[in-house]
């Protein structure tokens, strides 16, 4: 099974390349608004789109993205709203892989039978969910899988080495290596951190690994895309988002992120 | 399932943290390895009788266990029917059972050689109690606490300060105990190597339900030995309140396997529990589903978003409920039922009036389910019920709710 995330990482390393990967919240702050900024999202540099499924409780946000949640239910984004936005999205765009990341309850809600087969077919290709730790693989991870969808895992400092074969074991698509301690927005690691950890986890697996948390300028992607094979920026986009921005500034600000992703 | 295990309902739970399909350990990758060692060490205190032996003398000395098991005479006589016995675990040290956990947490966090221990609270009974024993042993104490049960629990607040501790208003989401719950989460992600998170109650990720469980088992312990003496029996019906579940799951563990004792969990029934959601009713209102790192029932909406509990009484203003429970509930071990604001308020005002005890609106809703099913039971049927709080805290709440004036507080 090779997915558009497969595909996007062989053709990223064939032009030696570093990923640029952006995350915005599905309905923030509306339907509309959110699909535009998506549909753009390429042009832009982005090579792996992740979408925020929105939840109440964010246990592993930061209030940018808290915040972000609510104003997308707020306006009414669901499950279905979501797919619903990936299948327009499809319409233009068939090689930019879109992740989902989210909470396990609403697709837990859902049922993870009729969830997989929905997400697949309205072409969302991995998910990231934040609250399924390798020990309830059963739940979502290893259907997921069997469905032609990459599970991609998070590892964080805390996981030491005994722990990163666990961790590593059903991960597909790529690594999120989650560069501090903390939540999502919060103060950005050193760099010299970084480089011997995402070292380490490239030492136990073949798959490449993505950084995030704590990025937020051009100049910081470039110095994480130097260690690593890319780096996601969620809040600082989103923070763009809720200050009102109009679509094209967004854009734009994501540009210069990409740019300095690819600057390496 | 296995013939070993259907005869005892103590074994849960498995070492996936399941007590069958509920429990589980949903959380970030961050907090895994904690929440692994924290079982490890868990599982090593559990058997040291060293531990047991500090917990103990605590208990007694400092708490001032064991707690009476009293006979509450002119109710039982009022109601005309079964004989009624109150556990008092009001008259703990801090007025609640939140106390025997918090003990037990801290020890461990001092053996495992945390510094740092964070707390959620609802009403502040379990915020008071975490306060008070690390001020006991010199701990630095935060206590993340929704913004708006900040307001209506000032009195809570201040003790809290005066025992040292930092309460930190939070006003992420909709400023209730689920979000306090979320905030703790978040400060143990991002301190994680030198803090201890003191759960308050049967819920969270495993170990947490079955080491509060088990800390709480004291109060059905002493229960069952106190009856033994005062009856030469057993009760026949055992009844405790139900926010997030930790005292009536104390009182509860150690009778599961009497299979003629039977037992009721109440839960907060607010203005009813129908389909405007005004309850926390999460058992008989909710469904399955996945929040603060277990599968237990919620009150959701039908896309899986977490909804809002509403009860007069802030300790069981939780959407969700210890998995124990959700587990007891499908097997039908325990019977669930829900009282609402209004019985409440009428079994807190008899207490008061008949037995001289100023009940918390907690205990009242089981109290208030006790008064309904105690006439029509014969005298020779006795009913334990967990007195698990005073309600000092409440007079406020219960003032506005009588509609008496009591000025500035």
């Amino acid at each position: 099974m090779k997915t558009r995330i497969d595909a996007k990482f062989e053709q990223l390393k064939a032009e030696g390349r570093k990923a640029f990967v952006s995350y915005t919240m599905a309905g923030d702050p509306d339907a509309a608004t959110s699909l535009e900024v998506i549909k753009g999202l390429p042009a832009a540099g982005v090579d792996i789109i992740e979408l925020g499924l929105p939840f109440t409780d964010p246990m592993a946000d930061g209030p940018t993205i808290q915040l972000a949640g609510q104003r997308a239910l707020e306006g009414g984004m669901t499950l279905q709203g979501v797919l619903d936005m990936v299948r327009a999205f499809r319409e233009q765009d068939d090689s930019t892989p879109i992740v989902l990341m989210g909470y396990y309850n609403p697709i837990y809600s859902r049922g993870v039978e009729r969830f997989l087969a929905d997400a697949k077919d309205a072409g969302i290709d991995g998910l990231i969910v934040v609250d399924l730790p390798p020990e309830e693989d059963d739940e979502l991870c290893v259907p997921a899988q069997a469905a032609g969808l990459n599970f991609i895992r998070l590892a964080t400092p805390t996981t030491d080495d005994k722990r990163l074969p666990t961790v590593l074991q059903n991960t597909s698509g790529f690594v999120y290596y989650v560069s501090i301690t903390g939540i999502t927005g919060a103060a950005a690691a050193e760099a010299g951190d970084v480089g011997p950890e995402v070292a380490r986890i490239k030492a136990a697996t073949d798959l490449p690994v993505i950084v995030g948390f704590g990025i937020r300028t051009p100049e910081r992607a470039a110095e994480i895309a130097r260690v690593a094979d890319g780096a996601v920026v969620g809040t600082a986009i989103v923070g763009e988002i809720a200050a009102g921005k109009p679509v094209d500034e967004v854009l734009s600000f994501v540009a210069s992120l990409a740019d300095g992703a690819h600057s390496v | 399932m296995p013939d070993d295990l259907m005869n005892s309902y103590k074994t849960g739970p498995d070492e996936d943290g399941r007590f069958g399909d509920f429990g589980g350990r949903f959380v970030s990758e961050t907090l895994m390895p904690l929440i692994l060692e924290l079982e490890a060490q868990y599982e090593n205190a559990k058997t040291d009788q060293s531990f047991w032996d500090e917990m103990d003398f605590l208990w007694k000395h400092y708490v001032g266990r064991p707690s009476p098991l009293y006979f509450a005479e002119r109710l039982t006589e009022r109601l005309g029917g079964a004989k009624i016995y109150m556990k008092r675990d009001e008259l703990n040290h801090t007025g609640a059972h939140k106390i025997n956990n918090v003990l037990g947490q801290i020890i461990l966090a001092r053996r495992m050689g945390k510094t740092r221990i964070i707390a959620e609270t609802g009403a502040g009974q379990h915020g008071v109690a975490t306060a008070t024993v690390c001020a006991k042993f010199g701990l630095k104490c935060v206590v993340y606490m929704g913004a708006h049960d900040v307001e209506r629990q000032a009195p809570n607040v201040f003790r809290m300060r005066l025992l040292g501790a930092e309460v930190v208003p939070v006003t992420s989401g909709r400023g209730t105990l689920k979000d306090a719950m979320n905030d703790a989460l978040r400060d143990w992600v991002t301190n994680v190597r030198d803090t201890f998170y003191c759960i308050g109650t049967v819920a969270g990720p495993h170990p947490y339900p079955a080491m509060v469980r088990d800390f709480q088992a004291i109060i059905g312990k002493e229960a069952k030995e106190q009856m033994q003496a005062a009856e030469g029996r057993l009760p026949d019906t055992i009844i405790a309140a139900i926010g997030g579940g930790s005292n009536a799951m104390g009182l509860f563990f150690p009778f599961l396997d009497d299979k003629e004792v039977s037992i009721i969990g109440v839960e907060a029934g607010g203005k009813g529990v129908n389909d405007k959601m005004e309850h926390c009713a999460s058992l008989t209102g909710g469904r399955p589903g996945v929040l603060h790192g277990n599968r237990t029932y919620l009150l959701q909406d039908d896309d899986g978003q977490i909804l809002e509990g509403f009860s007069i009484s802030a300790g069981l203003d939780y959407p969700g409920i210890g998995p124990e429970h959700s587990w007891l509930h499908d097997i039908g071990r325990a019977q669930y039922v829900s009282i609402t604001d209004r019985e409440a308020l009428e079994a807190f005002q008899l207490c008061c009036e008949m037995e001289g005890i100023i009940p918390a609106l907690e205990p009242s809703h089981a109290l208030a389910h006790v008064m309904k099913i105690a006439p029509e039971l014969p005298s020779d049927h006795i009913i334990c019920m967990n007195m698990c709080g005073r309600g000092d805290k409440d007079i406020f709440t219960v003032a506005r709710a009588l509609g008496f004036e009591m000025g500035e507080h």
